[in-house]
């Protein structure tokens, strides 16, 4: 029994050893922090997201510090303002590191507005 | 139930060995080809979008609703013969309150397969479960779906299972009471359409439990008739001819009942447009209500179901497939027609407009929603294939003349 | 609420006060009125509607549609199941021969049968009368598009793509006009008012039922109006003039 868990124990760490070997190298964000900090964003931003998206769609708040809309503008590609596109674009590389369904830009523009309008694609 | 033995009157649940009906893997294969079918026409739409079918911001509801309406409807009418055996205490019918359950268990899941695989948004159900408006009438109909999904397995069981027999009559009643509930529900998604002109109508209502009563009757000869093939075992002569009369006066309330409603409508004046467009000019829909529902679905039944001498299987099996057809016919008049004559925004007026203002919208169904809803009909074909295969529904032997009681 | 939040919102609400009359003397102060901080929460106090005067809005011109469909990121209609938030409608009185022209959108009614019909409130009315479509909770049932007495709404029939930031849109859900709620939200004008005024025909009035100084009020008060289907009951938003 105790082989088994220790032999578990060993494969799990190894897995984690070698995806940890291939985390993704994402494009850096514009500006010097994040509205959170990061580990706090990586655990909870969705439940930042869902609590902010009904806020704003039911309650009219705009501007807020959660939203999805300030996500793409700090995060989004210096060259393209774009989070999707790319393994090293931001929301799609992660999201596909952790093998978790993003689901947003079926709906949201995943491009800044700059790039929405044909000017360069994200202030620096 | 393998430990406990058979009770003498009654068939044994086991199948005797070499008694099996024959062909089911045969049976359920076809029936799940259609079923595939289906499902992959349900992907193309959900990949590609409504774009890929005849439906759109005109005629928003099509086909796949059609054959969705269609099984529910029929679903709550196909238990006619156990609500008479458990309510009415009859005991022909009783024998056949398996029968009669399954099938309403199947055409409900069929039709509600249907209707799920045709929404925007089909992997939202989850949503559907746990957000309800209570001023929905179509919230209403989901949990009026789902319990009469529960309490057709609760009266399957109580018919089945020997030691819960006693509890068949009171679940069979609150099954009938649920089934006229769920009709009346399915009814007012269209009668409470306050702004449309073939809508809007309390009628509505008893309209559908009518169309129930004969529609789910109809199937229920056909499976009933089938299953009888199937298992050898010849549904008695003068239990076929009570369903057939009885199908007739069915037939008859749907016409009675759909007659009152056009002539409501026809003496008020806002409505003459609508009703000149549904049995006159408008096309095909004119000719679907008058030659497809009028003719075919209530004409030729009706006739079958009291002439003397067309009171042969043959005849009741036409009278049956006459009443399904004339079903669909209706329902197309009911929901596509009612959307392809324009909405009446500005009274008085003559409109015109890139968004089809004024204009009679068209409709062309697309392969993809034909297929879809088809695949309702294999759905509830297979279920009762396998429930009929599983489970001791089918009534065999002797028939006694003594078990079909007073009536 | 702090008194460093109420402050602030004084002091955007003087100053943009100040800019309206500095800008726009007596066209854009009725906005600024009722104008709420972003960062607030929409109020019953406020009843936005719009006003239509048919007998200012040109057959033919459409200029509100082009800019509706340009703000939204709405592709520019051509088929049967191509979104259409708003559309140009033609009239002629059937007894007169009088001919109209008009615009029809959601008409922002108090009482929303596609409110009434949404199976998952997905279709719903925020406090200050704006209906519009959850589309994080839309099936896609169409069932509001069934209810709806004015065709307003569209189904999304097809995978979309170049979506603006302000207006998600999707496959499988149903959409209609918003009242451009991110820019009211903002303090600011739907885009049809907008891009008619640029046209120079100024039919479309926007504001505050609510707030008896407002242009819009001050309009309905002074001339007799009609709601769309005004049997029906539904208390609409958007009112007409000269039908």
């Amino acid at each position: 029994m105790r082989v088994i868990a220790a032999g578990l124990l060993a494969f799990v760490l190894a897995g984690v050893a070698w995806a940890g070997s291939r985390a993704p190298v994402l494009d850096a964000p514009r500006g010097e922090k994040c509205v959170e900090d990061a580990a706090t964003m990586r655990r909870s931003h969705m439940d930042f997201l869902r609590h902010q998206r009904d806020e704003t769609v039911h309650r009219g708040i705009r501007g807020a510090r959660h939203s999805l809309a300030g996500c793409v503008e700090c995060h989004a590609n210096a060259k393209d303002g774009a989070v999707l596109g790319s393994p090293s674009h931001f929301c799609q590389g992660c999201h596909a590191y952790a093998a978790v369904k993003l689901d947003c830009f079926e709906c949201h523009a995943s491009r800044t507005r700059a790039a929405q309008a044909g000017r360069p694609a994200r202030s620096p | 139930m393998s430990t406990r033995p058979a009770p003498a009157h009654r068939s044994p649940p086991a199948w005797p060995s070499g008694t099996a009906p024959r062909g089911f893997a045969a049976l359920a294969a076809a029936g799940a080809a259609v079923l595939a079918v289906a499902l992959g026409a349900a992907h193309y739409m959900e990949e590609h979008g409504h774009v890929v079918t005849g439906m759109g911001n005109q005629v928003v509801w099509g086909l796949p609703h059609v054959f969705a309406l269609f099984l529910i409807v029929a679903s709550s009418g196909a238990l006619n013969v156990a609500s008479v055996g458990s309510v009415f205490g009859e005991a022909a019918y009783k024998r056949r309150a398996p029968v009669s359950a399954l099938l309403a268990l199947a055409l409900l899941a069929g039709g509600l397969m249907v209707l799920v695989l045709d929404l925007g948004r089909p992997e939202r159900l989850v949503v559907a479960a746990t957000h309800y408006n209570f001023r929905s009438i179509f919230a209403w109909n989901m949990i009026l779906y789902n319990g009469f999904l529960a309490i057709l397995v609760a009266y399957l069981w109580t018919n089945l299972e020997r030691r819960f027999v006693p509890l068949s009559t009171p679940v069979g009643i609150l099954a009938f009471v649920w089934r006229i509930v769920l009709t009346t529900g399915t009814g007012s998604i269209f009668g409470f359409l306050v702004s449309r002109q073939g809508y809007a109508s309390g009628l509505v209502a008893p309209l559908f439990i009518a169309m129930s009563l004969a529609w789910g009757l109809a199937v229920f000869l056909l499976v009933q008739g089938a299953l009888a093939r199937w298992h050898d075992a010849p549904v008695p002569e003068a239990f076929r001819l009570r369903l057939r009369r009885l199908l007739g006066v069915f037939v008859a309330t749907v016409a009675y009942l759909t007659a009152v409603l056009h002539l409501t409508n026809l003496y008020w004046a806002k409505q003459a447009a609508f009703e000149r467009f549904i049995l006159v000019d408008g096309a095909p829909y004119a000719w679907l209500f008058w030659a497809g529902w009028a003719g075919v679905g209530t004409a030729v039944p009706l006739v079958i179901a009291f002439h003397p001498r067309l009171a042969g299987p043959r005849a009741t099996t036409i009278a049956a497939l006459a009443v399904i057809a004339g079903a669909f016919a209706q329902l197309y008049v009911f929901i596509v027609g009612a959307q392809a004559f324009p909405l009446e925004i500005f009274p008085g007026y003559a409109t015109s407009s890139a968004f089809r203002d004024g204009a009679v919208a068209p409709y062309v169904p697309s392969l993809p929603e034909a297929l879809l809803g088809l695949g309702g009909i294999a759905l509830a074909y297979l279920i009762v294939l396998a429930g009929a295969r599983l489970f001791d529904v089918v009534p065999r032997g002797i028939d006694a003349p003594a078990a079909d009681g007073g009536g | 609420m702090n008194p460093v939040d109420t402050s602030r919102r004084a002091f955007l609400g003087g100053t943009a006060a100040f800019a309206g009359v500095a800008l726009a003397p007596g066209i854009l102060l009725y906005e600024y009125a009722a104008a709420k901080a972003p960062g607030e929460a929409v109020s019953s106090a406020v009843r936005w509607g719009m006003l239509v005067d048919t007998t200012r809005c040109a057959s033919g011109c459409t200029a509100c549609v082009d800019a509706c469909h340009s703000e939204h990121g709405v592709p520019k209609p051509a088929r049967p199941t191509d979104a259409q938030w708003i559309r140009k409608v033609e009239l002629k009185d059937l007894r007169t021969g009088a001919v109209r022209s008009a615009p029809v959108m959601c008409q922002h009614c108090a009482e929303p049968p596609c409110v009434d019909v949404c199976p998952t409130g997905a279709s719903f009315k925020r406090a200050d009368g704006i209906v519009l479509v959850d589309r994080h909770t839309c099936i896609g049932c169409r069932y509001c598009m069934m209810a709806c007495p004015y065709k307003a709404r569209s189904f999304v029939h097809e995978p979309t793509a170049g979506q603006k930031t302000d207006t998600p849109r999707g496959k499988g859900c149903v959409e209609s006009c918003n009242l451009c709620v991110h820019r009211v939200d903002r303090g600011g004008t739907p885009a049809c008012v907008e891009a008619c005024a640029d046209a120079g025909h100024r039919a479309i009035v926007f504001g505050d039922l609510n707030d008896p100084a407002s242009e819009i009020a001050q309009r309905v008060r002074a001339a007799t109006t009609t709601q769309l289907r005004a049997d029906l009951r539904t208390d609409n938003g958007v009112r007409y003039l000269g039908l």
